[in-house]
């Protein structure tokens, strides 16, 4: 009821009621007068009608207005009031209650008014509170996410069921799928949420988890397992598993996961194995042939008088032994020269920028000029860069102090298996000696000292440095002979969906237990989804049309990752319709020579295992995928949502349930429409921003939302 | 009467030197150049001592000792490996398939005259 309909209704209640009591009052006192009295008054009364209700309307009159006033300042003025003070509760807190009405309501808005202030500034102090809280856990994340993304190790953190909590860059390297015949997508095993038996043998990751809690039960606070195993393609992994301590509620700890620490071995294996032969060559293989030396020695020494071709024949061994014990030396220092070398950890640098950083240190500490000349930028050394860019700027301290050259210039160029990085000046001439003396002693340069010698150095690199001089142009240079490195096979980068660091850890994952609830009846929020699209020929997979394009990402824990995503052009062997190139612009140039489907499929059915599958008018995509069952011999069994269906639930009075509209209607950008990934990204998000829609409408578990999906599906059909 | 010994390596350079030394010895020898010629060697005559190598190509020396062993005809002739393998589970191994002895290259002439002569006289 409005405020003036409730004054009109106020102001007849109370006219009725003073009628009322008026006429019950003159009722009573008519009833005690005698009836002379009766009759009296009604002659005084007689004739003067028109005063009496003139008198009674203007008394009425008075009153209402004394009630307008009063209602006006006592009722209307508090509604108003409590109105206003909805407005500061639910919407805007910067609204202050006007300064109105009779004093007692002054006092109140004015005391009102103080606390909306105060409640501001504690808002306001706690919203700072909290932002910086966030900014640094942000920070600490970021820098946590930097930590393990720079690792050379491989880290993956697991819960107890196996599902990976967080890995790294090197663990996504090590387990990468290099796209190729077998699996046309590429991409790698690591996830957030994926098993980790799809990488490590389950029973040997099972056994160290027992050992982990024997271990833990002994007393043993910081247990270790270790373990070697093989991974899909032959790699030699070693394994270092270390748990990760929960407490449940009653407050006893217990193994909640685990740290695997992973390391390809293959090489070191490689390399001992390489050592191992080596020795046993040079070991076995010298035996045989100094058997036959001493034995020929022997019988020369031993029977002088044999006949002289006799004796021709044992020398003739001798020669012929020695000079193969001779050549298979060389051939193993040749080929096992890697293999070899001291165990000094060398690390290979480009040459290019040791020269760099020899530079740099020899500029700010010395102010010595530097240049370069003829440095080859594709040279890789193996070198321990520290202590031989102490050497470099230690050969320019002296060169400074005790020649006083005023330039060092550099140059690097490729010997075979080793580098020439020569320090060259002009001008002075420095004597032999005085390079030997130099190499005895301690490395010192610019207020740094070393223990090392410059010798020292030299032969941990197996390395040599001797003084030269250049006559004609009057210049002089040290050499320094140090080992080359092959250049590392370039590793590309792995593709990422969009910018920024990718998700590489959810440790909300820990408290997923999925073996206590089915699929069906877990929270929506809860689920791993896979989001993905398909491009086609055309529109009617029945009549021939093939999938060209199929993309999909995960969504877990709540969160879309653009890290983890699939992406393939699929040759669909027919021409794409042009009404379709239209719409996606993939034309049959681009898509000859691509894996066919059914080499996709299996792929894309490893990437969505476990998942729950969701995608814009799903129904269309599946029959797609369904048509291929017989060929790719993989079946899409998991339940599948689709946002259109869930689309028309959660908004049943809108007419447009496409793409666009409802990524327009919930807030969500609009980018790289009409590629399968930019689409498949475009639902994930919308399904993200109708998960808590669906909540509002009471749709919370995978069961209710099916249901709810499968009852408009029919209701539309019913249409 | 001369004994009679079964040279067996693939490496002609000791073979020759064996040969020369076990004649100059006073023994009668035959050579073979690899597991399967000793074995046919054996089957046309009996030696009694068998320096065999160990490491050749194809039949290697276990494997000949092993059917030296195994052969009831053959149980005469005494087996003295000689072999570039000097580890001890190498030795171990040598013995265990039957060899006599065991002697690692290279090894000096004395001691395999002497060592030879250690097993001739060493039969019962």
């Amino acid at each position: 009821m409005t405020g003036k309909k409730k004054f009109i209704v106020a102001l007849a209640a109370l006219y009725a009621f003073l009628g009322a009591v008026t006429v019950l009052l003159y009722v009573v006192l008519w009833t005690t007068l005698a009836a002379e009295e009766q009759r009296a008054v009604l002659r005084i009364l007689h004739g003067r009608e028109g005063i009496i209700i003139f008198i009674i309307l203007a008394a009425l009159a008075a009153m209402g207005l004394a009630f307008e006033y009063l209602y006006r300042h006592y009722v209307s003025a508090p509604l108003r009031l409590v109105e206003k003070l909805g407005v500061i509760v639910a919407a805007d807190s910067k609204v202050r209650l006007p300064q109105e009405g009779p004093v007692e309501l002054r006092a109140l808005t004015a005391a009102i008014n103080q606390l909306a202030d105060e409640r501001d500034a504690l808002k306001h102090d706690v919203q700072e509170k909290i932002e910086s809280a966030k900014e640094a856990i942000e920070e600490e994340k970021n820098r946590f996410a930097a930590l393990m993304s720079e690792l050379n190790q491989s880290v993956i953190v697991c819960n107890v069921d196996g599902r990976i909590l967080l890995y790294n860059n090197g663990a996504r390297r090590m387990f990468r799928v290099e796209a190729g015949p077998a699996r046309p997508a590429g991409g790698s095993l690591v996830g957030l949420g994926r098993s980790i038996f799809g990488i490590l043998e389950r029973s040997l990751v099972a056994h160290g988890l027992d050992r982990l809690r024997q271990r833990l039960a002994s007393g043993d606070a910081h247990p270790i397992a270790h373990f070697v195993t093989s991974a899909q393609d032959g790699q030699l992994i070693r394994a270092q598993m270390a748990p990760v301590m929960h407490r449940d509620h009653n407050g006893t700890q217990e193994v909640g996961g685990y740290v695997l620490t992973l390391e390809d071995i293959t090489q070191h294996f490689e390399l001992e194995n390489q050592r191992d032969m080596v020795l046993q060559s040079l070991t076995e293989g010298s035996r045989s042939s100094l058997a036959s030396v001493r034995a020929a020695v022997e019988n020369l020494l031993e029977y002088g008088d044999m006949e002289p071709a006799q004796r021709d024949r044992f020398l003739r061994i001798v020669r012929d032994e020695v000079e193969t014990m001779g050549a298979r030396l060389d051939k193993t220092v040749n080929e096992f020269a890697d293999a070899l070398k001291v165990r000094w950890p060398l690390e290979d640098m480009l040459g290019f920028e040791l020269v760099q950083a020899a530079q740099q240190r020899i500029e700010q500490r010395l102010s010595l000029l530097t240049k370069t000349e003829e440095v080859d930028e594709e040279l890789w050394l193996k070198v321990d860069s520290y202590s031989l860019l102490q050497v470099v700027s230690y050969l320019a301290a002296r060169l400074k102090d005790e020649f006083q050259v005023r330039e060092l210039r550099f140059r690097l160029s490729s010997a075979g298996r080793l580098v020439h990085l020569d320090l060259i000046w002009s001008g002075v001439i420095i004597g032999t000696e005085t390079l030997v003396a130099w190499e005895m002693d301690p490395l010192t340069a610019g207020g740094e000292n070393s223990p090392l010698t410059l010798r020292e150095v030299m032969e941990r690199h197996s390395g040599e440095i001797w003084f030269q001089r250049d006559k004609a142009s009057h210049r002089a240079y040290f050499r320094l002979l140090i080992p080359a490195a092959t250049a590392p096979a370039a590793m590309p980068p792995l593709s990422l969906h969009g910018g920024g660091r990718p998700e590489y850890y959810d440790f909300d994952l820990f408290r997923q237990t999925e073996e206590y609830s089915a699929l069906d009846d877990r929270l929506l929020s809860q689920l791993t989804y896979t989001v993905f699209d398909t491009e086609t020929t055309g529109l009617d997979p029945s009549a021939g049309d093939e999938i060209i394009q199929l993309g999909a990402a995960r969504i877990v824990n709540g969160r879309l990752l653009r890290g983890e995503v699939f992406d393939c052009l699929v040759d669909p062997r027919r021409p794409v319709a042009p009404e379709s190139l239209k719409v996606h612009g993939i034309t049959d140039d681009m898509l000859a020579g691509r894996p066919t489907i059914d080499r996709v499929l299996p792929d894309f059915h490893t990437f969505c295992e476990d998942t729950v599958l969701v995608g814009h008018n799903a129904a269309f995509d599946m029959r797609f995928l369904q048509m291929k069952e017989g060929r790719s011999g993989v079946a899409f069994r998991q339940p599948v949502l689709d946002t259109l269906l869930l689309s028309t639930i959660i908004h049943p009075n809108q007419e447009s349930h496409r793409l666009e509209a409802i990524a327009e209607r919930l807030g969500v950008n609009i980018s790289g429409r009409h590629t399968a990934l930019g689409d498949a990204m475009v639902t994930g998000e919308i399904f993200l921003k109708m998960l808590p829609l669906l909540q509002e409408k009471g749709i919370r578990t995978l069961r209710e939302a099916r249901e709810a999906a499968e009852r408009n599906f029919y209701a539309k059909l019913q249409y | 009467m001369g004994k009679t010994i079964l040279i067996v390596d693939d490496e002609p350079n000791i073979v020759e030197s064996l040969e020369f030394l076990m004649n100059r010895e006073g023994f009668d020898t035959i050579v073979a150049g690899d597991g399967e010629e000793a074995l046919q060697a054996l089957q046309s005559q009996v030696p009694d001592v068998v320096l065999l190598d160990v490491m050749m190509q194809g039949k290697d020396g276990y494997e000949v000792c092993r059917q030296i062993r195994a052969t009831p005809d053959w149980q005469q002739a005494k087996v003295i490996m000689l072999s570039a393998k000097s580890r001890d589970t190498e030795i171990a191994k040598g013995l265990a398939v039957g060899a006599d002895a065991y002697i690692t290259k290279p090894f000096s002439s004395k001691e395999l005259v002497q060592q030879v002569n250690k097993v001739l006289g060493a039969r019962p």
